[in-house]
């Protein structure tokens, strides 16, 4: 091709052989002082975590105020030096967010749901553990029946809830759940369908999955509350957390229906060939062969899905739900607790909360990956 | 697995299509056994939930005594918060009955969105509102400011025709919800903040030191503001008209929450065919004999409703002035029920 | 000898169940006429509700409000507007403030997302570390949280217009924003820009000549002073014989708020950070699963050839890493444009804001405005996943090869 390529001929003089630097300051040496560009970012890093970790420990922690009934407390005025944190706020506002208007009396109720909710999942999370198939049926299918009937009521003696007056955390869960337990089958329908050789389911699957990924969340969320009411009969209302759920659980169906569609590809057609020449049929084929490997697959990026899901239930509160953003955003609008650190101090309790949440569905999913790809280490 | 997805698709289909499309609201909320009112997101005086999230308010009130006339229980309502620009797709999704959320009736929401305002409750006009430390004494001394609103309602067209009519620059900022329009307000983002009068008295109770801000005196807008009702559906612009104006006609008759009891025994003619011991008025609106009397204890007549939440006694302290009674010097007036 | 195979028997049959069934045969093609059939029922019971209840609700239909008066005003429009304008121009002035936003936010992401990205591989320990509490933090909170704080929070700790933060009297920081001089084109603008285009012009020739010659001789010719004197002098003094090519309209205080000059709404700005920090962190990411994904063996390699560190990232790792980045770098950038409507929530007039809130408000036709957005959301989508095949279909050629 290029005609003229130069080739060296004289070697390039070779470096010196890396020194072994054992200890705490060989590590400092090699990792962070080895070159002038290195001791110069070593050092930029060290201003940055000095102006960002200290006044965030500052706040959060020192100068903050624990105590107190109203704005008055977190007011530098009356403490008498630079308010960090205002954390009686959260105290005050804590149910608020926790269970939103949630009758107080029948809190136990929510309570239950969480404690249940754990109980069923902590197991399911141990890989060790035995009889998982069991124990994923109760709680994908039974316990979402059981939460339902305990959370809204209405059967076996126990007052109706209706869903205006759940908020705050319970919302975020309910919401967040219920989307990965409903957009798993849709997603494993879509990524069948889109892998079906008849033309026509096919194209509909990939015309619907292009459809919910191509727009935002928030139009769809949209769609939901104010338009699909317009295309049912005019006396058929669906409640307005459920219509929610519904845009939720396709939006996210059809963003698994692709990581699972990533999964279906990794598995050799050997696979499906072996089992129909078993003389299975298509159904248990899917079923008993390439689904489970497909799925084992992808876990990974399902759990990275589940996190994004997670962190879109916030989005509800721009259609007058109130999960916890939203449920913070009107605390903010409390005459009673504005104070200059209102504010962050919202911000911090929320995003604390937010990220507990998302990091351990993340680090829980590494655990798995490397679990899963444990016969690939060298 | 396929063919599960196909049933229920069919199984759906079916429901829809045996459920006909109907505009019989009052059958339906009847059916149902709740009115499902659609109210503001929180707006004290005229709806807003306190800490556990009971309802209160002068629109409120109105949902209170249409569903104390149907089920004769005040307390039989779904109330849905609303941003101002989600209103009108609740009403006409159906997902509300009827929409009592300080709206202001309009020639053009009138014909084009498919509402039918169903009275007045109240008469307001748009103003604004300033810090004091900014000295501005009046609305026309606001040129070049920037101004927050609350999107979706008629002071952004007023807003619009007010600055382009006196010659003046503004700057707008339009937020979704009234919070955030507070909010941003409070942190300096706008210099102004404009809504409807009464509105911004309520806004600035939820200011950190109401004090030092005032609202001024240039009022740039008729704002009647009203409940209204899905198009085409008569019976049930009635019922929410009438029950409106029982709650008028009650101030003027001097009847009140606790004397309406009493007053039901009246033999004057006209409260006996008020209170139903004559006549059907009340089953000519598709409701029972003693619909009035139901309204009243529920929520009391409208001047008691205002006092209780507007008014001079209430955190608001906002003088009665043109709602006061037309007998008393104001606009406020009711057809007679008769 | 041999005698040809028979060809065998046509089957018609077959091949139009094939093609009408899949491999799934008659029962396929059952399966489908199911479905249009349900599908077809669907549409035309959502159809009929849908006008059953427009016609009993009296809402208005059809696409001519487009063409009325919008009459409101709009914090930010890039195209001249005022409030006698049409619905329609309302739509463009949010299409190109969602579009503003998404560029400068894709821009800032993508600059962000590299430094952490590689940061994050950096031998320096600590500022690998950092890098990977960046990615960590920030991609384990929700973008409307962080869209809400860093609007409230920066808004709350900005100066009001009087007190505004300013630097040499022409750049100015308060919470109506930010400000900053307005360049003006004068008379001198066309030779100065001529000046720059010859300059780069020739500072391209001269790179193309030092490669050529760099591939013939193994010489290595430096040529950054030559270049930088170029593209420095070159315009200085096309500047110094005809004059500054540029005026500059300063912001002024004047009433409530600056006048004149460029400014930069407070929304804008924040919207525009949480976008591209939090878009910056997902980048940081398939950066660094790019650059992993290639070989050590080739980094080696070119170690061994005795190129320097830059070198070996510049020439052999981020060439070949690119190929596996490009995609899902793509797909955030499609994210970030999506996610650009949670503008609603700040204030922010893009597309859902003016056009899905307030036009939709005042109108009330929510199913032709929430299906012009959606379409236009989706346009943008498809235009970029079709964009992207394309480039797919090239490595993959280029691959195979």
């Amino acid at each position: 091709m290029s005609k003229a390529v130069y080739v060296a001929t004289t070697m390039v003089a070779p470096r010196r052989a890396p020194v072994r630097m054992p200890g705490a300051w060989g590590f400092v040496r090699t990792r962070l002082l080895n070159s002038p560009t290195n001791i110069l970012l070593t050092f930029a890093c060290a201003l940055l975590l000095w102006f960002t970790v200290i006044p965030t420990v500052k706040f959060l922690l020192v100068d903050a105020v624990w105590q107190g009934s109203d704005r008055n407390a977190c007011l530098p005025e009356t403490v008498g030096w630079p308010v960090g944190a205002c954390w009686p706020f959260i105290q005050a506002k804590f149910s608020q967010f926790i269970y939103g208007f949630y009758p107080e009396a029948e809190r136990w109720r929510v309570d239950t749901t969480f404690l249940l909710g754990a109980l069923l999942l902590a197991p399911l999370l141990v890989p060790q553990l035995p009889a998982k198939a069991a124990n994923a049926a109760l709680f994908f299918i039974a316990f979402p029946v059981v939460a339902f009937v305990l959370l809204h009521g209405g059967y076996g003696g126990l007052t109706v809830v209706p869903t205006r007056l759940w908020g705050g955390m319970l919302v975020t869960l309910v919401v967040a759940i219920t989307g990965i337990v409903a957009s798993m089958p849709i997603g494993i329908a879509l990524a069948l369908g889109r892998r079906s050789s008849i033309p026509l389911i096919r194209f509909s699957c990939i015309a619907f999955i292009e459809f919910w990924r191509g727009v935002p969340l928030i139009t769809v969320l949209f769609f939901a509350t104010y338009m699909l009411p317009l295309f049912l009969p005019g006396n058929f209302t669906v409640d307005g957390l459920v219509r929610v759920l519904i845009g939720v659980a396709l939006f996210a169906g059809a963003y698994n229906a692709e990581v699972i569609r990533g999964g279906l590809q990794a598995i050799p057609r050997g696979q499906a060939e072996a089992a129909s020449a078993l003389g299975l049929s298509w159904w248990r084929t899917t079923r008993l062969v390439v689904l489970p490997q497909a799925l084992r697959h992808v876990i990974p990026g399902l759990v990275n899905s589940f996190i994004a899901l997670l962190k879109d239930t916030s989005l509800v509160s721009i259609v007058a739900l109130f999960d916890l953003l939203g449920q913070l955003r009107a605390a903010f609008a409390d005459p009673a607790w504005s104070s200059p650190s209102t504010l962050f101090t919202g911000f911090a309790f929320t995003g604390i909360i937010y990220f507990v949440l998302c990091f351990g569905m993340s680090r829980y999913s590494l655990f798995v990956e490397r679990r899963l790809n444990a016969h690939r280490r060298s | 697995m396929k063919s599960a997805t196909l049933m229920l698709t069919l199984a759906i289909a079916a429901a829809w299509s045996a459920q006909g499309a109907s505009a019989q609201t009052l059958k339906t909320v009847k059916d149902r056994g709740l009115l499902s009112c659609g109210v503001t997101q929180g707006l004290p005086g005229f709806s807003a939930p306190d800490d556990r999230g009971n309802w209160a308010g002068l629109d409120v009130d109105l949902c209170r005594g249409i569903a104390a006339a149907i089920f004769n229980d005040a307390t039989k309502v779904k109330y849905v918060p609303l941003s101002a620009k989600d209103r009108f797709t609740a009403l006409q999704s159906g997902e509300i009955d009827v929409l009592s959320r300080n709206t202001t009736w309009t020639l053009s929401r009138d014909t084009s969105l498919g509402v039918n305002f169903a009275g007045i409750n109240y008469y307001d006009g748009q103003g604004f509102m300033v810090r004091k430390s900014l000295k501005v004494n009046s609305a026309l001394e606001l040129n070049s400011a920037t101004v927050c609103l609350q999107t979706g309602t008629t002071n952004e067209q007023n807003l619009a025709d007010f600055f382009k009519g006196n010659n003046m620059k503004y700057e707008v900022v339009a937020f979704s919800t009234a919070d955030e329009v507070v909010k941003a307000y409070e942190s300096g983002r706008c210099d102004a903040f404009t809504a409807d009068i009464s509105q911004l008295y309520a806004e600035r109770l939820k200011l950190t030191t109401p004090a030092e801000h005032e609202v001024l005196p240039q009022v740039i807008s008729k704002e009647p503001l009203g409940p209204l009702v899905r198009h085409g559906d008569d019976q049930w612009l009635d019922v929410v008209r009438w029950v409106l104006f029982a709650q008028i006609n009650a101030e003027e008759l001097g009847i009140t929450q606790k004397n309406v009891d009493e007053q039901a025994k009246s033999d004057k003619p006209e409260l006996k065919r008020i209170f139903g011991t004559d006549g059907s008025l009340g089953e000519q609106l598709g409701l029972t004999k003693d619909w009035f009397q139901r309204i009243i204890k529920a929520t009391g007549n409208y001047g008691e409703s205002f006092e209780r939440h507007v008014g001079a006694s209430s955190k608001l302290g906002i003088a009665r002035g043109l709602n006061q009674l037309w007998s008393k010097g104001g606009i406020m007036f009711a057809p007679p029920i008769r | 000898m041999s005698s040809e195979a028979r060809r065998p028997p046509p089957q018609f049959g077959a091949r139009l169940r094939r093609a009408l069934g899949g491999q799934a045969g008659w029962r396929g093609f059952a399966l489908q006429v199911v479905l249009v059939v349900v599908l077809a029922w669907v549409a035309h019971a959502v159809i009929d509700n849908a006008r059953a209840n427009l016609a009993t609700q009296k809402i208005a239909s059809g696409f001519g409000f487009l063409w009325s008066t919008a009459g409101f005003g709009v914090s930010q429009a890039l195209i001249p507007y005022s409030e006698s304008d049409t619905y329609l121009r309302v739509l463009l002035v949010g299409l190109t403030n969602t579009l503003v936003v998404s560029l400068v936010g894709i821009v800032c992401a993508t600059v962000i997302g590299f430094v952490v990205g590689l940061g994050r591989l950096s031998p320096n320990w600590l500022l690998a570390r950092i890098a990977g509490a960046y990615v960590e933090v920030i991609r384990n909170l929700p973008l409307l949280f962080q869209i809400l704080f860093w609007y409230l929070a920066v808004l709350a700790a900005l100066p009001n217009p009087r007190q505004s933060i300013a630097l040499f009297d022409s750049v100015f920081l308060s919470n109506r924003g930010f400000g900053m001089p307005k360049p003006i084109g004068t008379d001198a603008l066309l030779p100065f820009a001529i000046a720059v285009l010859i300059a780069i012009g020739v500072a391209v020739v001269l790179r193309i000549f030092a490669r050529r010659r760099l591939f013939a001789t193994g010489q290595r010719m430096t040529i950054w002073p030559a270049v930088t004197g170029l593209l420095v002098g070159f315009p200085l003094l096309a500047a110094s014989i005809f004059g500054a090519p540029l005026g500059f309209e300063y912001p002024v205080l004047r009433g409530f708020n600056f006048a004149g000059g460029l400014r930069v709404v407070p929304e804008f700005v924040a919207l525009a950070i949480a976008l591209s920090t939090y878009s910056a962190a997902f980048i940081a990411e398939i950066v660094r699963a790019g650059v992993q994904s290639v070989h050590r063996g080739q980094a080696e390699a070119g170690a061994s050839l005795g190129l320097k560190r830059g070198d070996v990232m510049r020439l052999i790792v981020v060439p070949q890493a690119m190929r596996v980045i490009l995609p899902p770098l793509t797909n955030q950038y499609l994210n970030l444009t999506k996610n650009s409507s949670l503008a609603v929530a700040i204030g922010y007039p893009d597309l859902v804001s003016v056009f899905a809130g307030t036009t939709l408000s005042q109108t009330g036709q929510a199913i032709e405005i929430i299906a012009i957005t959606m379409a236009i959301y989706l346009t943008i989508s498809l235009i970029t996943s079709g964009l992207m095949s394309l480039y797919g279909a090239r490595t993959s050629r280029s691959m195979g090869a």
